[in-house]
């Protein structure tokens, strides 16, 4: 399995051990982390809760595209479910490959897709006490506000379609949350 | 030049004893109509002429007498010589024969089977998903079979289904393995009419069981992460409409996406008994 969750700490060492290959390169990881704030709110921690059977389908399936796309040896994501304090990890993306290039191309799009397709949510708590769902608190109370406008459109990306990853990347810029 | 296949009949084998099941099997209501009337009705659909083939004892009886029917030419038979009795009524047509005890079947399965009909054999049948032997009730019969019929009885066969397995036929994979279950039992009929009568086995509207799993916002907001209800909706747009307002969800159905059994799916997707139903919030993974 090419995507996976888990509620332990992610092991990123041993991760990337299953990505080795003598035929590769290069090896390229991005890292999901918690910070401390998201749009001028001080965060003091996270809570992860995904639809996993579905998410592992939809997981799998941007990994295998991500495959296909680029000429890379081996990929794997592997995303935290459960509370999560600052500096934590939430998600792993690993890629190995023949050459640097194709292993940034895909680990990029990798986090892209999966950000804007798996069923998985995440909750911010607040220094203040207070707390709620990242992308659902703000459109469903003020549905007329330019943030709503950009979920929806968020939304309505195709499952699995053709998007080029510069694209997600520049739409996810508005409200991404992990420090990347 | 091979001349052309014969065309195809329909045949409602109605003529049976029902012994084991104590009632006419013809008789019995599945969602709301006769097995006779489901089975003749699939028929029409299918082939432009359909015959029900019943006992002369049975002949006066009114859901028969309605239809057009082909009368055995011997009493006390069996199957065979309801098809036996077809084939001479029309030595120049093959039949599409049905059994009166297979409430699963469906326009597929007799598609499938007049699109892979080998004419040229002496009949085209499905192999059991049970034990793998033709299923000679559900099959179609050609003209040929008539003279080896007739042969295979006078050396004292009975059992169409042992016909078949020493003679020349094509036989199929049914694709629905549950297609051609048989009912021969009450249990058995218990059980067949409740899962085809379940509210809203077919798709659309009407009062249906589903479930719904909720995540995220939507589950605070809903109080639990999953509930069994019974919906008249007919599709994902129609049930999210309902559970708004019930549980007083704040995000508009624009935001969300929609999961039936686990797979995404559109929201005119047509729900039936037994979906499980995943409401999807705007997600934030990473």
């Amino acid at each position: 399995m090419r995507f996976r969750f888990t509620q332990m700490p992610i092991d990123a060492l041993a991760a990337r051990q299953e990505l080795l290959d003598p035929g590769a390169g290069g090896f390229v990881a991005f890292e999901g982390w918690v910070r401390d704030h998201n749009e001028g709110r001080a965060v003091h921690r996270l809570e992860y809760e995904a639809f996993q059977a579905l998410a592992l389908k939809e997981g799998d399936r941007i990994v295998e595209e991500a495959l296909q796309r680029f000429p890379v040896k081996h990929a794997l994501c592997i995303h935290r479910v459960g509370s999560l304090d600052l500096t934590q990890m939430a998600v792993w993306v690993g890629v190995s490959a023949e050459h640097r290039g194709e292993a940034f191309d895909a680990c990029r799009y990798i986090i892209d897709e999966v950000k804007h397709r798996v069923p998985i949510w995440k909750k911010e708590h607040y220094r203040d006490g207070d707390s709620g769902w990242v992308n659902c608190e703000r459109c469903a109370a003020a549905p007329r506000h330019a943030h709503a406008q950009a979920h929806a459109h968020a939304h309505e990306h195709p499952h699995g379609g053709e998007r080029s990853p510069e694209l997600g990347a520049d739409h996810g810029a508005s409200h991404d949350h992990d420090a990347a | 030049m091979t001349p052309p296949p014969a065309p195809v009949h329909g045949l409602v084998l109605a003529g049976g004893a029902s012994s084991r099941m104590q009632r006419d099997k013809a008789l019995l209501q599945y969602e709301g109509r006769s097995q006779l009337d489901r089975a003749f009705d699939l028929l029409g659909r299918h082939v432009p002429k359909v015959f029900v083939s019943v006992r002369a004892s049975q002949a006066a009886e009114p859901t028969r007498a309605r239809r057009p029917m082909i009368v055995d030419s011997v009493e006390g038979g069996g199957p065979i010589v309801g098809i036996r009795s077809a084939l001479a009524t029309d030595p120049g047509a093959a039949w599409l024969v049905l059994a009166c005890d297979l409430p699963f079947l469906s326009d597929s399965v007799l598609e499938q089977l007049l699109a892979e009909r080998d004419p040229g054999s002496f009949a085209t049948a499905y192999s059991s998903a049970h034990d793998g032997l033709p299923e000679p009730l559900c099959a179609i019969w050609e003209p040929a079979a008539a003279a080896e019929l007739t042969a295979f009885q006078r050396g004292g066969g009975q059992c169409p289904r042992k016909f078949m397995r020493s003679s020349r036929i094509r036989l199929l994979e049914p694709r629905d393995r549950r297609a051609l279950d048989n009912v021969n039992t009450p249990e058995e009929y218990r059980d067949a009419a409740s899962a085809l009568d379940a509210p809203g086995a077919r798709a659309g509207a009407g009062p249906k069981r589903l479930k719904v799993q909720y995540f995220a916002l939507l589950r605070e907001q809903a109080g639990r992460s999953e509930e069994t209800l019974d919906s008249s909706a007919a599709t994902p747009a129609d049930l999210y409409l309902e559970l708004r307002t019930r549980h007083g969800f704040t995000l508009p159905r624009e935001l969300l996406k929609v999961a039936v059994n686990g797979e995404f799916a559109d929201w005119t997707h047509p729900l039936v008994a037994g979906d499980s139903v995943v409401f999807i919030p705007p997600v934030a993974g990473g």
